[in-house]
């Protein structure tokens, strides 16, 4: 049965402004469909961006939104998960966004390990303020700002959450379209800080001026470079060197943020009492 | 089991042509830059055009 979208869309938005074949569709139908499997409400449900083509997501889904100032989405997202910690709340946005501009919060956000699933959309360029290079361009690769190619190494933005204290990573791509709301699902019943990374596909920006014809030529190379967690492992260093290790990467139980301020009030109030 | 009922809303499709290359039985086809309906008997109602489309613009009704 064909899935209803509309019922989680605002009214008279869509078609999206995005470009035809941008990878942000995709992912956007996920986090739709893994909201309805969680069983969500509306109103108890807060998606949070930053600034950049990934980031208007939330402006087409019918949840409690907010499109923050660049790259602190992360920031905006801890303010209102300790205001109110039943809230579920997720944020979205790009690689430039959420690692570049964004880095410092994202590597807090994630050492707080703070109860937040934060969807990455990385694909590997700024692609709305006209195509500069981000931390996650192919070094190489070319960008309106590395005219001649990229001559910075990658960042490695599952690593990154991992190194800097999340509890829960995940990656796939928006080829491996039915994979994206099992992440998501994985990551909002998770208990602490998710990171989910979606290897997206700019056609505009990226994919133009690095010799792809088409979208379906970017999507296709995920669909080739892509390996499973489970098959990666049996791999040896070398056969995995340029390939996208996908599924969850990593997954630990570790004191949740909210909880450990609560305790803490509880502590102090408990210390306090009768003191005044 | 019937045919399935393929919707293309023509005002949300950008003519990507996803659907297209990843369909298995070449159901669909370009017209220009929208996407069409040319085989809907050979369709094995996988559904991944449904959930590969980034414009919302496919609904497959399996029945």
């Amino acid at each position: 049965m064909a899935f209803d979208y509309e019922k989680y869309i605002r009214p008279g938005k869509l078609p999206h402004i995005w470009c035809p074949g941008c990878g942000h569709g995709i992912v956007m139908k996920g986090l739709i469909r893994a909201i309805d499997k969680c069983g969500l409400s509306k109103n108890r449900t807060a998606i949070i961006s930053g600034i950049g083509c990934a980031s208007r997501l939330p402006g087409y889904v019918d949840f409690n939104t907010v499109h923050t100032a660049h790259g602190r989405a992360a920031a905006f997202a801890t303010g209102m998960k300790m205001a109110d910690p039943g809230l579920t709340v997720l944020c979205v946005g790009g690689d430039g966004d959420g690692v570049a501009i964004g880095g410092n919060h994202f590597i807090h956000a994630c050492r707080r390990n703070i109860d937040i699933t934060y969807i990455i959309m990385n694909n590997h360029i700024y692609g709305m303020t006209g195509g500069q290079f981000s931390p996650c361009t192919p070094t190489d690769g070319f960008a309106s700002t590395t005219p001649y190619g990229n001559p910075d190494p990658v960042f490695d933005i599952a690593k990154l959450a991992i190194g800097a204290g999340a509890t829960f990573v995940a990656r796939t791509t928006a080829y491996h379209a039915n994979q994206i709301d099992k992440m998501i699902v994985e990551g909002i019943q998770h208990k602490g800080f998710s990171v989910i990374e979606i290897l997206d596909c700019c056609p505009t920006s990226y994919g133009r001026r690095n010799k792809f014809r088409s979208v379906v030529e970017m999507m296709k190379q995920h669909k080739e470079l892509a390996v499973p967690v489970t098959a990666a492992a049996k791999m040896t260093p070398e056969d995995l060197q340029g390939k996208i290790i996908t599924g969850i990467l990593h997954q630990e139980e570790k004191p949740e943020y909210c909880e450990q301020y609560a305790r803490l009030i509880d502590k102090v109030q408990a210390q306090t009492a009768g003191k005044g | 089991m019937g045919i399935p009922k393929i919707e293309i809303i023509e005002k949300y499709c950008k003519g990507c042509s996803i659907c297209v290359e990843f369909c298995p039985t070449q159901v669909l086809q370009m017209d220009g830059f929208v996407a069409r309906v040319v085989k809907p008997e050979a369709c094995i109602k996988c559904m991944q055009c449904e959930l590969r489309c980034p414009d919302f613009a496919i609904k497959v009704y399996p029945e």
